[in-house]
């Protein structure tokens, strides 16, 4: 190898390390000081997990901690279904309705996410429905949709169009053929679909923040009141869980879409 | 004749403004290896379907074992499809795939052990239950496909170009392997394809079809000796297909030389379309033979040369076992069984393909 390659070797080494020192030395720091026994932030007064132990033992932060798992669980249950039941009706319509209707359930995912709050806090006060766990839910529901809706989409564009027909073939109900070997066929694409609307979900703070009312409560809503309180060091080691947990789950998502397509791949050479 | 299994009545179907089928009838028997031949667009495919039950025929009727299942949902019909990709379920195993229609039927599980096993052994796929299927060959998986269909022991079972996607080693054993199939289980194929070849290897019956019409029905022999029209003896292998004239029975000329022929009745002087089969033009010494031409071109085939023969400016194309080098005079000779006499198109649709290729 030339001099001139492992520079430009070098170079790109460094650029990426860059990057990856921007995007994730904050948390980074963030992690450490969740361990830092000091209350002081300034100097590091040695390890400990103190911060956590409390955590567990705020009843206000549980609560947050209770109403974030159950509002991520039934939103993206919901979309899944809605979005599924969505991508089946697009994959049947015409081009031009299709990406129309594409584009219109793209809209919640490239708002700008205080516009779509803003927006849906204004929908529910004039339809007069009290702000409050119901409010999150419909508004985790609806951003929660179009993620679904893309990963299963090219899933489903995939499938061969004969696999229902085959089951119908084969003495099934329509119902059956559906259940049977639709689903499972793109079942890949809705898993990776959920687990990216439970994301979505977990780490919402915007849109959350505008369609709650009084008393309801997530982990994102709680971090922010209490910081804007003065800073808890509890309150790091939340954030630390939040990270930790949003990052597995985001890998879970890769490692499904890829499971899957090495499938296929060897699908196609066989 | 074996018993009538299938009869389609008076079966339109148009897609928007397109027409399909036109008003088609056609019955199959019991037993019988038919294949639905034709260029794609023919509305082979759809009259496949409507057998299925996948399409609805917006007029006509399907009549099974002479009980009308034009409006059947496919899942109660009491015959079983191989499509053209397969669409094999990819989550399931090659066992799996096979038992679906079994278990959907809830037959015991001894019961379906038994029949995925034999349909296995019938497709030459022994050892394969476990196999994941997205991860066989392209002739493998067509193997499941058909074990998967032909488990549930349909009266018919309906193949739509099983054997479009295979290399042509493969897709000439597979040929062979469907016939001892269809004799092994003796049940009816209906088969659709746009191979001439593959038709004429395999057929009880051959419906050749062009513009959602039946352009001629008959045995593999009648179909390929005997065209009816221009359009079948195109599409059926290669042949010399000139205008003629039919100067009386017996007796036609081409370009103004005459030949004896067997056909009798297309009039007096009347214009007519002839075809003669490459293999059936005999080469002789020049001036022994009713005309005269000059050898052109010169290709070896493998089995046979073929030969294009200037004959005062008509192009004749000639299969033989003895070559003639370009330049050659020779003299053409034509049996009079072999001049296939056919009355000329009356509508566009029985029109040749040659003019669009």
């Amino acid at each position: 190898m030339t001099n001139e390659k492992v520079r430009a070797r070098g170079w790109k080494r460094f650029y990426i390390a860059l990057i990856f020192i921007f995007m994730y030395a904050p948390i980074f720091l963030l992690i450490i000081q969740s361990f830092n026994k000091s209350k002081s932030r300034g100097h590091w007064g040695g390890f400990t997990l103190g911060w956590y132990v409390s955590l567990f033992h705020d009843a206000d932060v549980m609560k947050a901690f209770g109403n974030t798992i159950l509002l991520a669980v039934i939103s993206s249950l919901v979309a899944v279904v809605i979005g599924t039941m969505a991508v089946i009706a697009m994959s049947r319509m015409k081009m031009k309705s299709r990406q129309l209707w594409l584009a219109v359930t793209n809209v919640p995912m490239l708002n700008a996410d205080i516009v779509t709050g803003v927006s849906l806090m204004l929908l529910f006060i004039t339809l007069r429905i009290e702000l409050g766990f119901g409010t999150v839910l419909l508004a985790h529901i609806t951003f929660n949709i179009p993620y679904v809706i893309l990963n299963i989409l090219p899933r489903y564009r995939e499938l061969n169009p004969h696999i229902y027909e085959a089951a119908l073939d084969l003495g099934a109900t329509p119902a059956q053929a559906f259940f049977k070997t639709v689903l499972p066929e793109i079942a890949p694409g809705i898993t990776s679909g959920g687990l990216m609307a439970f994301t979505m979900s977990l780490d919402d703070f915007i849109i959350t923040h505008f369609t709650t009312g009084a008393g309801m409560a997530t982990l994102p809503t709680k971090i922010y009141a209490e910081v804007k309180l003065g800073i808890k060091p509890e309150m790091y080691a939340l954030s630390a869980i939040i990270f930790v947990t949003v990052l597995f789950l985001l890998m879970m998502v890769n490692r499904v879409q890829e499971g899957s397509e090495n499938k296929r791949k060897a699908g196609e050479e066989a | 004749m074996n018993k009538e299994l299938i009869r389609l009545e008076h079966i339109s179907k148009s897609f928007g403004t397109k027409t399909v089928l036109d008003d088609l009838s056609l019955t199959i028997h019991e037993n019988e290896f038919m294949t639905l031949l034709g260029p794609s667009g023919c509305g082979k495919t759809t009259l496949l379907r409507i057998i299925g039950g996948f399409e609805m025929p917006d007029t006509g009727r399907v009549l099974f074992a002479g009980q009308d299942i034009t409006n059947l949902p496919p899942n109660r019909r009491q015959l079983n499809t191989v499509f053209q990709n397969y669409a094999l379920f990819t989550h399931m195993d090659v066992a799996q795939n096979i038992a679906f229609g079994l278990s959907i039927k809830k037959k015991s599980k001894s019961y379906i052990d038994d029949k995925v096993n034999y349909a296995l052994k019938l497709v030459g796929l022994e050892g394969f239950e476990h196999r994941q299927v997205t991860r066989l060959s392209g002739g493998q998986q067509q193997r499941v496909a058909i074990a998967r269909a032909i488990v549930n022991e349909p009266k018919v079972l309906l193949l739509d170009e099983p054997l479009a996607a295979l290399d042509l080693k493969l897709r000439q054993d597979m040929q062979y392997e469907l016939i001892q199939l269809k004799n092994e289980l003796g049940i009816t194929f209906l088969y659709v394809t746009h191979d001439q070849q593959e038709a004429l290897t395999m057929s009880d019956t051959i419906v050749v079809m062009n513009q959602g019409y039946i352009q001629q029905m008959g045995s593999p022999e009648a179909i390929y000796n005997e065209p009816e029209n221009a359009f079948v003896a195109d599409f059926i292998g290669d042949s010399n297909l000139f205008p003629a004239k039919f100067i009386r029975d017996e007796l036609i000329s081409i370009d103004g030389a005459q030949f004896k022929c067997v056909d009798r009745g297309f009039g007096e002087n009347a214009p007519v379309d002839i075809v003669i089969r490459p293999e059936d033009v005999e080469i002789v010494e020049a001036g022994h033979g009713t005309v005269d031409g000059n050898v052109t071109d010169l290709i070896f085939k493998g089995v046979h040369y073929e030969m294009c023969i200037d004959v005062a400016g008509r192009e004749w194309v000639c299969h033989s076992t003895r070559p003639h080098i370009v330049g050659e005079h020779v003299g053409i000779e034509v049996d009079p069984f072999n001049i296939q006499v056919m009355k000329k198109p009356e509508s566009e649709d029985e029109e040749a393909i040659t003019a669009n290729e």
